[in-house]
C-alpha cells in the first residue's frame, strides 16, 4: 500500500467524499425520521393506543438518536474541537429549553411591562409607578410582607419544634405521618378544606351556622364571626393555612437534619454541663443552620409567590389581597398586561436576592 | 479528685445483660482502665458512671454520694469520646471554653485555664481553628483539653486511642500517662487494646460479657490471670493452651499433653495433687518457651520436642509458630536462634511460670489454680 502513491491518494480522495457524504446523509435521516414522527402524530387519525405506543418511541428514540447523531458528528472533526464542543451537544438542550421557556418569557414580560394594556404603545415606567404606589398595591406588598415573617416563622419554628420532640418519642412516626399529612394536599384543596372551617352564614331567623370554627365559638358561649371578612385578622387566619401545608416540610428536613448530628456530641455538651434547653440552642440549632437557612428561604420564596389560598378564600378581597393575586386580577380580570407584567418583575426582583443567598448557601455547603 | 464505686450495678438492655452485678472500688487519683473485647460491657460501665445511661439496679458512686439519679451536667466528670465529639460550629477555644462557660466561669479564669492547658497539649497555635480544620491526632488533643479545664473530679476516657494512627497512638499514650500523673486525678479509661491497658494503668479490670473478671495492677494480671479469659486476653502474642491431663508418676505429678509430657517442681506438686487423672488446660507464654540454646541460667527449664511450622523474625527476637503433636503454640525465642520451616526441633519451657486452669470448675471462663 504505502509503496504506491497514487492509491493513497485516491482512497484519500473518497474516504474524504464518503465522509462528507456520511456527514450529511446521516443527519439528514435522523432529521427526517424525527420530522416524519411528528408529522404522523400531529395528522394521525389511528388508533389511540398505536398513537402512543408510536409517541413514546419517537420521543425517547429521537431523543437518543439526536444526541448519538450529534455526538458522532462532532467526533468527526479535530481532536481540539471534539474537547471544545461534545460538552455543548449534552447541555445544549437543556439550555436551549431553558431559554425557550424561561428566559425569552422573561424578557418578554420585561417589554411588556413597559408598554400599555394593549402592549402596544411604550408607557415607560408608567406601570412601575401605578405598581409601587397603588393603593391596592400598597396593601398586597403589607400582606405579603405578613405572610413572609408571620408564615415563614410559624412554619418553620413549629417544624423544628415537632422534629425535635418527636426525636425523642417512642410514637416518632406516628407524629410525624400525622403533621406530613397535609404536605399532600395543594394549596386549592386546602382552601376548601379550610374554607369549612372559617364558613359564615351571617346572622337571621333559620340560620344555622356550618363552619367549625363558628361551632366552637358558639358552642363556648361566643357569637359568630365572619372570620375571613375582618381585616387585619383575616391575613393571619389564611396564613394559618399555610403553615399547616408547610409545617410538615419543614419538620421532615429538619428532622433529618437533627438525626444527622452523631449523639455523642449531645452526650458531650450533657457532659460539659448543658441542660436539654442549652442543647438545642448551642449545639442543635447551629449544627443544622445550614438546613434551617434552607429551609427558610424555601418557605420564604414560597410566601413571595402565594396566591392559590387567597384566591380560592377570598379573591383578595377584605383586605387579604397579595401580589401574585394581584397579578391575576390585572392580568386576567382587567385585561392589563402592561401593569400585571410590571407587577411579575416586582416579584421577580423581590425573589432574586433571596435566591442568590439560597445558592451560596448550597454552595458553601458543599465546601463544608 | 474523688473515689468512684460500682455498687453491684447491673444495666439491662430489654433481655440482653450489659453488666453483670458490676463491683469495682476506684480509688482516688487511681488511673483505671476496663479492658474488654467488644461487646463485654467496658463502654456501658463508663457511660453509666458518666450519666450517659442509667443502671439498672445497684448503685454508682462518686466519692460518698450515690449519683445513680444525677444528671451528667452535674456529676463533676469529663469525658473523651472515640469521635472526639468537638462542636463542629465552635472553635477550639470555644470548645474548650464551653462547659466552663456553662458554669459562669468568670471570663479572666476561663481564659487561663485554657491557655494553660492549650500549652500543655501544645496545641496553642490552633486555639483559632475549627475542628475540621485540625488532624486526627489535633483534634484528639483538644478533646483531652476540653476535659482537663473542667478540673473535674474524675476523668472518663472512651476508647480515645482507637481512631489515631500506631505511631501517634503510643506517643499519645505517653502523653496520658504524664497527664494523670501532673494532673493527680481519678482516670477511667476504656479500651479493647490489652496494650494500652498494660502500659497506662494503675490497675486494670478484665470484662468479658458483661462480668468482670478479674480486677489487679497489670503485673498480677499477667502473672497470675484468674482464668483462662484473662489468661489468653492480657499479653502478645497471646499465652499458648494445652489441653492436657495431670498424671502420678512414682512421686513426680507430671503434665501430660499427649505430644509431649513435662514434670511439675516439687514445691508446686501440693498445689495440684487435687486435679489428679482430670482434664486440665496447660498454659504457658510465648517468651516462656526458650531455644535450649539460650536458656537464662535461672529457669528450671523442660525440653519438649516440636516441629517448626514458620517463624517470624522481629529484629529483637523470633516468633516460632510450632506444632506438637495435636497443638499449635508460639515461642518468643532469642533472635541468634536458626530454626526452619519444617526443622523438628527441641524446645525449653520455663517450668517456673505455667500456668493450670481447671475447665470443670467454669464451663465458661475457668479459674487458674494457683
Amino acid at each position: 500500500m504505502q509503496n504506491n502513491p497514487f492509491k493513497g491518494i485516491i482512497s484519500l480522495f473518497t474516504s474524504a467524499i464518503g465522509r462528507i457524504f456520511v456527514s450529511i446523509i446521516v443527519p439528514l435521516i435522523t432529521f427526517l425520521v424525527l420530522w416524519q414522527g411528528f408529522i404522523f402524530l400531529r395528522d394521525t387519525e389511528a388508533n389511540q393506543f398505536l398513537v402512543v405506543l408510536v409517541a413514546i418511541v419517537w420521543g425517547v428514540g429521537g431523543v437518543m438518536l439526536l444526541y448519538y447523531v450529534t455526538n458522532w458528528l462532532i467526533e468527526k472533526l479535530p481532536k481540539e474541537w471534539v474537547n471544545r464542543l461534545q460538552p455543548f451537544i449534552f447541555v445544549g438542550p437543556a439550555l436551549a429549553i431553558l431559554a425557550w421557556f424561561l428566559a425569552i418569557p422573561t424578557f418578554r414580560t420585561l417589554i411588556l411591562s413597559f408598554q400599555d394594556q394593549t402592549s402596544r404603545v411604550f408607557v415607560g415606567f408608567d406601570n412601575y409607578i401605578f405598581a409601587l404606589t397603588d393603593r391596592i398595591m400598597l396593601e398586597a406588598f403589607r400582606n405579603n410582607l405578613l405572610w413572609m415573617i408571620f408564615g415563614t416563622f410559624f412554619s418553620v419554628s413549629l417544624g423544628l419544634i415537632i422534629a425535635v420532640m418527636a426525636d425523642r418519642s417512642r410514637f416518632e412516626n406516628v407524629y410525624k405521618t400525622i403533621i406530613f399529612m397535609p404536605m399532600a394536599i395543594s394549596f386549592v384543596g386546602a382552601g376548601v378544606i379550610w374554607k369549612f372551617i372559617y364558613t359564615y352564614r351571617g346572622e337571621g331567623a333559620g340560620i344555622a351556622e356550618i363552619g367549625l370554627l363558628n361551632a366552637i365559638v358558639i358552642a363556648l358561649g361566643g357569637t359568630s364571626q365572619p372570620w375571613l371578612q375582618q381585616p387585619p385578622w383575616n391575613n393571619f387566619f389564611l396564613i394559618v393555612i399555610m403553615v399547616w401545608l408547610q409545617t410538615g416540610y419543614t419538620m421532615v428536613i429538619l428532622s433529618s437534619a437533627i438525626k444527622g448530628i452523631p449523639a455523642e456530641l449531645l452526650e458531650a455538651a450533657r457532659v460539659d454541663g448543658s441542660n436539654e434547653l442549652r442543647i438545642f440552642f448551642n449545639i442543635i440549632i447551629p449544627t443544622i443552620k445550614g438546613t434551617l437557612i434552607t429551609v427558610s428561604t424555601t418557605i420564604l420564596i414560597f410566601s413571595l409567590k402565594l396566591f392559590d389560598i387567597v384566591r380560592v378564600m377570598t379573591g383578595g378581597n377584605y383586605g387579604t389581597n397579595v401580589i401574585a393575586n394581584e397579578f391575576y386580577l390585572q392580568r386576567f380580570t382587567y385585561g392589563n398586561a402592561g401593569r400585571a407584567s410590571a407587577i411579575a418583575i416586582i416579584l421577580l426582583i423581590a425573589v432574586v436576592p433571596v435566591m442568590i443567598y439560597n445558592l451560596r448557601q448550597f454552595r458553601e455547603r458543599k465546601a463544608f | 479528685m474523688a473515689s468512684v464505686t460500682y455498687d453491684h450495678v447491673w444495666k439491662r438492655f430489654g433481655d440482653f445483660t450489659a453488666l453483670n452485678e458490676l463491683n469495682i472500688a476506684i480509688e482516688d487519683k487511681e488511673f483505671l482502665v476496663l479492658v474488654g473485647p467488644s461487646g463485654c460491657g467496658k463502654t456501658t460501665a463508663l457511660r453509666c458512671l458518666a450519666g450517659l445511661e442509667e443502671v439498672s439496679d445497684g448503685k454508682v458512686m462518686i466519692g460518698n454520694t450515690v449519683v445513680n439519679d444525677v444528671p451528667p451536667k452535674d456529676r463533676d466528670i469529663a469525658m473523651v469520646f472515640q469521635s472526639y465529639a468537638l462542636y463542629p460550629h465552635m472553635t477550639v477555644y470555644d470548645n474548650m471554653a464551653f462547659g466552663l462557660k456553662l458554669r459562669k466561669t468568670p471570663k479572666e479564669e476561663i481564659k487561663r485555664r485554657v491557655e494553660e492547658a492549650a500549652e500543655i497539649l501544645g496545641i496553642e497555635a490552633l486555639l483559632k481553628r475549627k475542628p475540621r480544620e485540625l488532624s486526627g491526632g489535633q483534634r484528639q488533643r483538644v478533646a483531652v483539653g476540653r476535659a482537663i479545664v473542667r478540673e473535674p473530679k474524675v476523668f472518663l476516657f472512651d476508647e480515645p486511642l482507637s481512631n489515631l494512627d500506631a505511631k501517634l497512638r503510643v506517643q499519645t499514650r505517653a502523653q496520658i500517662s504524664k497527664l494523670h500523673q501532673n494532673l493527680q486525678t481519678t482516670f477511667i479509661y476504656v479500651t479493647h487494646d490489652q496494650t494500652e491497658a498494660m502500659t497506662m494503668a494503675t490497675r486494670i479490670a478484665v470484662m468479658n460479657k458483661g462480668l468482670l473478671q478479674q480486677l489487679d495492677t497489670p503485673q498480677m494480671l499477667y502473672d497470675y490471670p484468674a482464668n483462662l479469659f484473662v489468661a489468653g486476653f492480657i499479653g502478645s502474642p497471646a499465652m499458648n493452651f494445652f489441653s492436657a491431663k495431670l498424671r502420678k508418676d512414682g512421686n513426680n505429678l507430671m503434665v501430660d499433653t499427649g505430644a509431649f509430657a513435662v514434670k511439675v517442681p516439687e514445691v508446686k506438686v501440693s498445689t495440684y495433687m487435687h486435679l489428679v487423672d482430670k482434664e486440665v488446660i496447660f498454659g504457658i507464654r510465648p517468651e516462656d518457651v526458650h531455644n535450649p540454646l539460650f536458656v537464662p541460667s535461672d529457669v528450671s527449664a523442660a525440653e519438649i520436642p516440636a516441629k517448626v511450622d514458620f517463624t517470624e523474625l522481629m529484629g529483637n527476637e523470633i516468633y516460632i509458630y510450632l506444632i506438637a503433636g495435636e497443638h499449635n503454640f508460639v515461642g518468643r525465642v532469642d533472635p541468634r536462634t536458626r530454626f526452619h520451616m519444617g526443622d523438628e526441633v527441641k524446645l525449653a519451657i520455663n517450668m517456673d511460670n505455667f500456668h493450670i486452669f481447671d475447665p470443670s470448675a467454669d464451663r465458661e471462663n475457668p479459674p487458674a489454680v494457683r
